[in-house]
């Protein structure tokens, strides 16, 4: 339990998506210039994480990985080149079926993460989530907390950078900085702030 | 259309993504794996080569096979299409280059969602015939390999003192006079050096600044 935990930990803060890993910056540049909006994209990165990664645990081991066909008298067949397309498959899957949920049945969150939520098909730290999974070789229910400990640290610095931006816009920066600029310092600085993190889990 | 014409469209769709519609610093695409492979030269180099081949590949198959994709679909067909060429690439540097493609890590599977080739099969390819189309690809393509050479070398040189693997500046430890900046080869200086970039090509081109989000109330006169 308590391992499970400290995973959590270390992929919401210490391997944090945005900031330490350089994944899903355009949608974190781009949505962070409203606090409302980067708190939808951060609430649906944390659900769309914490469903594909474990759906994509199950079929890599199911279906693709090297003897995963072994029961079928096949034990040399590997299919884990075919990881890409099927995760990517998985993601625009579950992105589709969550959107047409929501719009059903609870049409007033829909309308909050509406627009949010077809981007996030070709969101770089969705699919890495799967491919860090695969490349760390996690269990079952280690990938589900890794799915939602990284959709819980995107959030919160999604929400971070938002709370700050706003702030900055009242500010009176050189033309050049303003907007994009200024934004890639910014997360310059909450990265050097992120990585103090990284020296805790060093120290433990 | 004459030749020198058609010369010169050509050559305006190949040079204008390389500085003033650049596809990094301008269009905000594909900037995940533009920051995170940049910790040497040789890393910038190869995820350069890999985005350009899968991007210029893209856009020219999308754009032969355009109008026959039907509008609702569109989205799944461009990514199965860049899937397919980028565990291709993937492969050939598994098999061919197998030190580099371990520290690339999964950011050369990550060229799938890159939005740099997504946004331009989308906005360009899917409009146009195959020849134009593979070259504004290559040109953004050169583009988004330009933003990555600059801020790669920087971040070798300075966090090194090496390009390419070669000792440029004599280290302190050597016996020379150069220490090297640990903090270079860390996550936050890639978003330092890309804002100061930014910054740069943004006071140069001075149209490409964005406007600002509040203006300062005028000041009110004194009056007596």
């Amino acid at each position: 339990m308590s391992d499970l935990w400290q995973l959590f930990l270390l992929s919401a803060f210490v391997d944090n998506m945005p900031l330490t890993l350089f994944l899903g910056l355009c949608t974190f540049l781009a949505l962070s210039k409203k606090l409302e909006a980067a708190i939808g994209l951060g609430v649906a990165m944390i659900g769309v994480m914490g469903l594909t990664v474990p759906l994509n645990h199950l079929i890599y081991t199911a279906l693709l990985a090297p003897g995963a066909w072994s029961w079928a008298g096949l034990p040399d067949l590997d299919m884990s080149y075919l990881a890409l397309i099927a995760f990517i498959g998985v993601i625009a899957a579950v992105v589709q079926v969550l959107e047409m949920l929501l719009d059903r049945y609870a049409p007033a969150i829909h309308a909050a993460f509406g627009v949010f939520l077809p981007l996030l098909t070709v969101q770089c730290a969705i699919l890495a989530g799967s491919l860090f999974m695969v490349e760390r070789h996690y269990s079952l229910a280690q990938s589900a907390v890794f799915g939602l400990g990284s959709g819980t640290g995107f959030a919160v610095a999604v929400a971070m950078l938002a709370a700050i931006r706003t702030r900055l816009a009242y500010a009176d920066l050189p033309a050049g900085l303003r907007g994009l600029g200024m934004a890639f310092v910014l997360t310059g600085l909450m990265s050097l702030g992120f990585s103090a993190f990284a020296q805790m889990a060093a120290a433990q | 259309m004459t030749e020198l014409h058609s010369r010169t469209g050509v050559w305006h769709t190949l040079t204008s993504p390389l500085v003033h519609q650049n596809p990094v610093i301008l269009q905000i695409l594909g900037i995940c794996s533009a920051l995170a492979v940049t910790t040497s030269m040789a890393t910038a180099l190869t995820m350069s080569a890999a985005l350009t081949v899968v991007l210029t590949l893209a856009a020219g198959l999308v754009s032969i096979i355009r109008g026959h994709i039907p509008e609702t679909i569109r989205l799944i067909v461009q990514i199965v299409i860049v899937a397919s060429l980028v565990i291709v690439i993937d492969q050939i540097l598994q098999a061919f280059f197998a030190e580099l493609s371990r520290a690339l890590s999964v950011y050369v599977g990550l060229i799938t969602t890159n939005c740099l080739v997504l946004g331009r099969t989308e906005a360009f390819a899917r409009h146009n015939p195959p020849l134009p189309a593979m070259i504004d690809a290559f040109g953004n393509g050169l583009g988004y390999s330009l933003v990555l050479i600059v801020i790669g070398s920087l971040r070798e040189l300075l966090g090194r003192g090496e390009l390419l693997g070669f000792a440029v500046l004599p280290l302190a430890d050597a016996g020379g006079w150069f220490t090297p900046l640990s903090l270079m080869l860390l996550a936050p200086s890639a978003f330092f050096l890309l804002g100061l970039l930014v910054w740069a090509v943004r006071t140069i081109l001075i149209e490409q600044s964005e406007p600002e989000e509040h203006a300062p109330p005028p000041r009110q006169e004194v009056t007596r």
